[in-house]
């Protein structure tokens, strides 16, 4: 009863270096981070230059999130995400070309350029930009995959802020009255736009998804492989016991919400900067290696971008 | 006489079930015996047990739990229980079930079924009686069906769950549940003669004029079926007028393959809806017929609509507000007393 030929989807996913079950290593967790902090910098970097419209949410500082978790996940199944997914997109897939030319507003795009910055699909991978929207489709897309007996699970995105919305709780508590197979991750990154958590959330994170008995865990960390070893227990209690879990992550985003605005104290974002999660894994490697693989991936989005960037007029 | 309206979409639903193990459905109090508030999943959740979801009141959730089970290939019918309620599943409509495939360029499709019960006169009040199709066919990639007494309603409801990869809003009358179907004899359903178009949504045509003559053209849809019906019947009686009654199935995506050659028969058109006037499904039909069949018109498209105003619970108080028979046929005189220019021969 699959939808998808596994052939296909498996070309929409790239592991990062490690067999299902290992924890990829250091470089290729770093080499799959900083290929989306770079990604991103050149996102803004080409808004300044005037060669990118509409606007884009960069995930920089909260990297080690995508690639710890995501790392867990087996090609078939199913994430979704919101507007803050371009890193939770590279750390499945690996394109930074697709997505580039998506957001380019491009026919080679993963959406034609239709989606752009925050509707992105691709295999088993979906995003919308509409807060909470999404939270159920991802309960239901992982009762299908139970009732298809496929074995996948479903895992979905959400910030801090979103946990504004009700469609977040009838989630919840669907998820946990239907035992759907599906982990939630809430990146707390402490702001929804402007909105200081705590002037948007009363009470307290974990008790939302525990009061619908949906079992938590909490971690505050940007090193990947911490990051890796909590969701392993979760996510293969989602797979094995076909129930929801909730993961949230503590963190912290280096940039603007969107572009041009960040009204947070400066001490605060240097505070977070020095538990950068490019230096907390670069650390471990060799200097030259770690030197090897920067080179590297600012070629590769240097290559990419002046192939689908550089002729591109400016779009204001 | 046909089946009962509820027995039809009962049926369609067992025959979906039975037709492919990827339907499924999800509504609230829609388990055995009690069967959905209008008994029209009676005995699904006895014989599917593991592909009804009885759930908690979470219109918004349930309909997005349908979108994602669309997604990833299963066909989910979700029940609304009374049709005010859609209000709170509009962002999964608009944001989500009826962008996805576009805004994913054709990576998915999103085939789900969401049932409303619209409509009033059963004296449940401002919040359980409205029609508020006027607000779903503006979406686009959605289609906004509606069966009636003169539908083949077994076969829309099946079809719609099993043949159409679009999301649709499939919307039900409250009062037309109770009632028989009438079914053609011989091409007519009494005085009328009837053709039904192709499609998943026909739409009916029914001739007083036996498709050879006629000075009025009503459409309609949903409950307003027999108070056209009968409103036509009375200006035969008391007026020699005849009349087409051009019954939509499908109200969006607009079609007016089967309303055009009876407009141009008649030269007057009248739209007859329950729900509330400004901004109506007959100001969108008004302005497409007059943009096709200008040529055609002796005068403008006239509305019989609901009051802009809510339901009220008192069944007299009420009346005033929902149009019925009286509505239309008093609406239909002024129309053709209008004839405001020459028709072009
Ligand atoms: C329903 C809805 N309301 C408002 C917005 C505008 N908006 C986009 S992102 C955002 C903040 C979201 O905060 P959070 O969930 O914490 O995620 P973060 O941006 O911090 O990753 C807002 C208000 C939206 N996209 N959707
Ligand atoms: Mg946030």
């Amino acid at each position: 009863m699959d939808t998808q030929n596994t052939a296909v989807l498996l070309q929409t996913v790239d592991r990062m270096a490690a067999p299902a079950g290992e924890c990829p290593p250091d470089a290729a967790f770093y080499r799959r981070m900083a290929l989306i902090r770079r990604f991103e910098e050149n996102l803004l970097e080409l808004f300044a230059a005037g060669k990118l419209m509409g606007t884009t949410h960069t995930c920089s500082g909260q990297e080690a999130n995508a690639v710890g978790v995501i790392a867990h996940l087996a090609p078939q199944d199913v994430v979704f995400s919101s507007h803050r997914c371009h890193g939770h997109y590279l750390a499945r897939t690996g394109d930074a070309e697709g997505l580039l030319a998506e957001l380019l507003g491009l026919p080679t795009g993963i959406c034609g350029g239709k989606g752009g910055s925050q509707h992105l699909c691709r295999g088993s991978f979906y995003t919308n930009g509409v807060q909470g929207g999404i939270v159920p489709l991802a309960v239901g897309a992982a009762l299908a995959e139970k009732r298809k007996g496929t074995s996948a699970i479903a895992a979905v995105w959400l910030g801090d802020g979103t946990l504004g919305e009700g469609v977040v709780y009838e989630s919840f508590n669907m998820a946990s009255l239907w035992k759907a197979p599906v982990l939630f991750v809430v990146e707390n990154n402490r702001y929804a736009q402007t909105t200081p958590v705590e002037m948007g959330l009363a009470g307290t994170i974990r008790g939302r998804p525990e009061a619908f008995a949906i079992p938590t865990a909490e971690l505050d960390t940007t090193d990947p492989r911490e990051v890796w070893e909590a969701a392993r227990d979760p996510v293969a209690a989602v797979r094995g016991e076909g129930r929801p879990f909730c993961l949230v992550l503590h963190t912290y985003r280096f940039g603007p919400h969107s572009k041009g605005d960040d009204f947070r104290p400066q001490a605060e974002v240097a505070a977070a900067r020095a538990r950068d999660p490019l230096l907390v894994t670069g650390r471990r490697l060799d200097p030259e290696e770690r030197e090897r693989i920067d080179r590297e991936v600012a070629e590769r989005i240097a290559a990419v971008t002046a192939r689908l960037a550089g002729g591109a007029p400016e779009v204001r | 006489m046909g089946p009962r309206c509820v027995d039809a979409l009962n049926q369609a639903l067992h025959e979906a079930f039975e037709a492919s193990d990827r339907v499924c459905l999800i509504g609230e109090d829609v388990f055995d015996p009690y069967g959905g508030a209008f008994k029209v999943t009676r005995g699904l959740s006895t014989k599917y047990p593991d592909r009804v979801y009885s759930s908690p009141i979470s219109e918004a959730g349930i309909t997005g739990v349908a979108v994602g089970m669309a997604l990833r290939g299963l066909r989910p019918v979700v029940e609304i229980m009374f049709g005010d309620f859609i209000c709170l599943a509009f962002d999964q409509i608009v944001n989500h079930a009826s962008k996805l495939r576009a805004m994913y360029d054709d990576q998915v499709t999103c085939p789900l079924v969401l049932r409303a019960a619209m409509g009033g006169r059963r004296g449940y009040g401002p919040t359980h009686s409205q029609s508020l199709e006027k607000h779903l066919v503006g979406v686009p990639h959605i289609a906004v069906a509606a069966p009636s007494a003169v539908h083949p309603v077994r076969d829309m409801l099946r079809r719609a769950i099993l043949e159409d990869d679009r999301p649709v809003v499939f919307l039900e009358n409250k009062l037309l549940y109770g009632e028989r179907l009438l079914e053609p004899e011989g091409g007519r359903f009494g005085e009328f003669a009837a053709r039904t178009s192709e499609g998943l949504y026909p739409t009916v045509v029914l001739s007083l004029g036996g498709f050879e003559h006629a000075d009025l053209t009503i459409v309609t849809f949903g409950g307003m079926v027999p108070f056209a019906m009968r409103a036509a019947e009375e200006l035969l009686l008391e007026e020699e007028v005849y009349s087409d009654v051009v019954v939509l199935g499908q109200l969006a995506p607009p079609d007016l393959t089967a309303v055009l050659p009876s407009v141009e028969r008649s030269g007057r058109c009248l739209f007859a809806e329950e729900g509330t006037l400004t901004g109506g499904v007959g100001a969108e039909w008004a302005a497409r017929i007059q943009e096709a069949a200008w040529d055609a018109l002796e005068a403008p498209v006239a509305r019989v609509a609901a009051a802009d105003d809510i339901v009220p619970c008192a069944k007299a108080l009420e009346a005033q507000v929902l149009p019925d028979h009286e509505d239309i046929a008093a609406a239909a005189r002024r129309l053709l007393r209008q004839g405001c220019r020459s028709r072009t021969p």
